[in-house]
C-alpha cells in the first residue's frame, strides 16, 4: 500500500526574533488521516498549522501540498479549510451568510450556494439557525457553523486549531466523537492542534508530539503512549515515574538505593551501562506478597473510577500509581510494591 | 441629599452659558442683556438673512464636508497601520499624528498662514480644509484605532482561508466591522471642524471664513441678540445631529459607552 503525502513540511524554520518557534519541521499528512499537532503553549503547533494555512511565512524551508511548492502561495489561493480556536464567525453576518463566504468568493451561482449551505449545515447537524448571527448560538453551535464554513467549499486539507478548547468538559467530549464521524464521512485529511493529550489519542490516527519547534515523535497513539521515544513525550502522554539506573545484567538493574530490579525490555542490557527506565501508573501494582518492596504511601487522591497513589520507596524513590478500587490508605501507610519486570520501558 | 444638591448645581453651572445664550436671543432690544425684556424672533430673522453669515454657512459646509471626507480614509489607513503594522517607531509616528490634539492652534494656524501667502492661496477655501483635515485627523485616528483593536485578526485570516483575496477581505470583512468607528470618526471631525475657531481665524478671508469666524467678526463690530439667536440655532442643529445619529446609529454604540457588543 502506498500512503499519499497530501500535505508536506520540508526542513521548515521560523524565528520571531530571537525566538525560535520551528526549528526544522518535516512532516507529512496521508491521504485522508487526521494527524494530530500535540504539545504544550509554546511548542510550535499553532505556527506550524499557520504555515500550513499561508499565515505565517517560513524563514526556511517548503510546504508541499500534492507535491507542488506552494510556500510562496498566499492564503487565499491555498484552497484549504481552517477552523480556528475562536471560530472567528463573521459577527456581521448570519450562519448562512458564513457558510456561503467561501463559495460566494469563488464565484459560484446562487442556487448551488443555497444547495451547498443547507447540506454543509446539515452535515454538522445545524438545521433552523441559518438566519441566526453567530452572536445567539451557543458555543457549541458556533464550533459547528465554523466547520460547516470550512468543509462547505471543498478544501483539500482541514487545519482546526484546538477546536474543542473553548468548550465546556461535556460539550467538548461529545464533539469529539462527532468531529471524528465527520472527518471519516467526509474522508477529509486533517490537521489537528491540540494541547489535549486525551483528544489526541482519542482522535487522531497518528500524532506528532511537539516540543521546543521541534517534533519529539510521530506515530500511531499507540506507539507514542507505549512506546514513547523521549523522556518528553513519557511525561507529556500519561502520567508516568522515570527511573535512572545500571544494569546489573542483560535483565536486571539497579536503581537509586541498591534496589536490585527484574527488567525484561526488547534488547539485552550491558552490564553496567546506565539506563533510563520509565514504568506507567497503571502498571505499578500495590499490595502484600514476598515480591513486593517495602514502601510508603505519601499521598493519595481519589479520582471516582481511579485513585492516584504516590508511593516512596524505602531508598527513597518515589512512584505513582493508579489503582481501580481505592483501598482505604493515608499518607505514613506502609504498603508493598510490585513493578512487573514487563511494565518497564527504555527511553532516550 | 447633599449628593443630589450637588450634582444639580454642576448640573445648572455646566448648561447656564447655554441657557444664558438660549433665553437672550429672544430679547426683542437691540442690546445683549439678560433676563430679557420680551419675546421677539427679529434676532432670529437677522442671523439668517444677513449676507455674511449665508456665505459663511456654505463655506462651513463644504469646508466640513470635504475635511472630514479627506480625514476618513486618511485617519482608516494610520489607525490601520499604527495598531497593526510592526513599526519601528509606533511612539514617534503616533505622536506625530496626533499632535495637532497639543499643538497650540495659534502655531498651526500661523504655520497655515505662512504656507498659504508662500504658494498665493491666501483666499483659497483649499487652505481651510487642509488646515480642518490636519485638525480632526486625531479624532479619526483615535476613534478607528479603538475599533480595529478591537477587531480580531483571525476573522481577517478566515475569511482569507476561505478564499478572499485582501481587496475582498477589506470590503466584506474588515470594513464592516469597523462601522463603528467610522461613523464615530465621522461625528467627532464634523463636531470638531464646524466649531473650530482659532487655527480658521488665521487662514480665512472675508470671502472664505467659516460660520464661528463670520460670529466672531459680528461680535466685534456689533452687540445685538443676533449673535445669541445665531448660537441657538447652532446649538439646536448639534442637538438634532446627535439625536438623529443615536435615533438610527445608537450614539452610545458609536462612542464605546458601556457594553459594545
Amino acid at each position: 500500500m502506498t500512503a499519499k503525502t497530501v500535505v508536506a513540511l520540508e526542513g521548515v524554520e521560523k524565528a520571531y526574533g530571537s525566538l525560535r518557534a520551528l526549528a526544522g519541521i518535516d512532516l507529512g499528512v496521508i491521504e485522508g488521516e487526521l494527524l494530530a499537532l500535540l504539545g504544550p503553549s509554546g511548542c510550535g503547533k499553532t505556527t506550524t498549522l499557520n504555515v500550513v494555512a499561508g499565515f505565517v511565512q517560513p524563514d526556511r524551508g517548503r510546504v508541499r501540498i500534492d507535491g507542488a511548492d506552494v510556500t510562496a502561495r498566499p492564503a487565499w489561493q491555498r484552497g484549504l479549510g481552517v477552523v480556528f480556536q475562536s471560530y472567528a464567525l463573521f459577527p456581521h453576518m448570519t450562519v448562512a451568510e458564513n457558510v456561503a463566504f467561501g463559495l460566494r468568493e469563488r464565484g459560484a451561482d446562487r442556487a448551488e450556494i443555497v444547495q451547498s449551505v443547507t447540506d454543509a449545515l446539515a452535515l454538522v447537524r445545524l438545521d433552523g439557525v441559518a438566519t441566526l448571527r453567530p452572536g445567539q448560538l451557543s458555543g457549541g453551535m458556533q464550533q459547528r457553523a465554523a466547520l460547516a464554513r470550512a468543509l462547505v467549499i471543498r478544501p483539500r486539507v482541514l487545519l482546526l486549531d484546538e477546536p474543542l478548547a473553548a468548550l465546556d468538559r461535556k460539550l467538548r467530549e461529545e464533539m469529539r466523537t462527532e468531529l471524528k464521524e465527520i472527518q471519516r464521512a467526509v474522508g477529509i485529511t486533517t490537521l489537528f492542534v491540540t494541547h489535549d493529550q486525551h483528544e489526541a489519542l482519542g482522535l487522531s490516527d497518528r500524532i506528532a508530539v511537539m516540543n521546543a519547534g521541534r517534533i519529539e515523535q510521530l506515530g500511531t497513539p499507540r506507539e507514542v503512549y507505549e512506546r514513547p521515544a523521549t523522556r518528553f513525550v513519557a511525561d507529556f502522554i500519561g502520567a508516568s515515574t522515570v527511573l535512572e539506573a545500571r544494569a546489573l545484567e542483560a535483565r536486571a538493574v539497579e536503581i537509586a538505593g541498591g534496589l536490585r530490579i527484574d527488567v525484561r525490555l526488547p534488547r539485552p542490557l550491558v552490564p553496567g551501562e546506565h539506563v533510563r527506565l520509565l514504568i506507567r501508573p497503571e502498571r505499578v501494582e500495590l499490595g502484600e506478597g514476598a515480591d513486593t518492596l517495602a514502601a510508603l504511601v505519601i499521598g493519595v487522591m481519589y479520582l471516582g473510577d481511579h485513585t492516584e497513589v504516590r508511593v516512596e520507596l524505602s531508598s527513597g524513590v518515589r512512584l505513582l500509581a493508579t489503582v481501580r478500587a481505592a483501598p482505604p490508605l493515608g499518607p505514613g501507610d506502609p504498603i508493598g510494591v510490585r513493578l512487573p519486570a514487563d511494565a518497564f520501558l527504555e527511553i532516550a | 441629599m447633599i449628593g443630589r444638591v450637588v450634582v444639580g448645581l454642576l448640573v445648572g453651572f455646566m448648561t447656564l452659558p447655554t441657557a444664558v445664550v438660549v433665553v437672550a436671543s429672544f430679547n426683542p432690544t437691540a442690546i445683549l442683556s439678560f433676563p430679557p425684556e420680551g419675546l421677539s424672533l427679529r434676532w432670529y430673522e437677522n442671523a439668517l438673512t444677513y449676507a455674511q453669515f449665508q456665505r459663511a454657512a456654505v463655506n462651513s459646509v463644504i469646508v466640513t464636508g470635504a475635511s472630514a471626507l479627506l480625514a476618513l480614509p486618511i485617519g482608516t489607513a494610520a489607525a490601520l497601520a499604527l495598531v497593526r503594522r510592526p513599526l519601528r517607531a509606533r511612539g514617534f509616528w503616533s505622536a506625530m499624528l496626533l499632535s495637532p490634539l497639543i499643538i497650540p492652534g495659534v502655531a498651526i494656524g500661523l504655520g497655515f498662514l505662512i504656507l498659504a501667502a508662500r504658494f498665493g492661496l491666501l483666499a483659497n477655501r483649499a487652505v481651510l480644509i487642509a488646515a480642518h483635515t490636519v485638525l480632526v485627523l486625531p479624532f479619526v485616528i483615535r476613534s478607528v484605532a479603538v475599533s480595529v483593536a478591537n477587531l480580531d485578526p483571525e476573522l481577517e485570516r478566515a475569511a482569507a482561508s476561505l478564499g478572499a483575496r485582501p481587496r475582498r477581505v477589506f470590503r466584506r470583512v474588515t470594513l464592516p466591522l469597523l462601522r463603528p468607528g467610522l461613523f464615530a470618526a465621522v461625528l467627532f471631525a464634523v463636531i470638531v471642524s464646524v466649531n473650530e475657531f482659532v487655527v480658521s481665524l488665521f487662514v480665512s478671508t472675508r470671502v472664505t471664513e467659516i460660520l464661528p469666524v463670520a460670529m466672531f467678526t459680528y461680535v466685534v463690530n456689533y452687540t445685538d441678540p443676533t449673535m445669541a439667536a445665531l448660537s441657538t440655532l447652532f446649538i439646536g442643529a448639534t442637538l438634532i445631529a446627535v439625536l438623529l445619529t443615536d435615533r438610527l446609529l445608537g450614539l452610545s454604540r458609536i462612542l464605546h459607552i458601556g457594553d459594545d457588543r
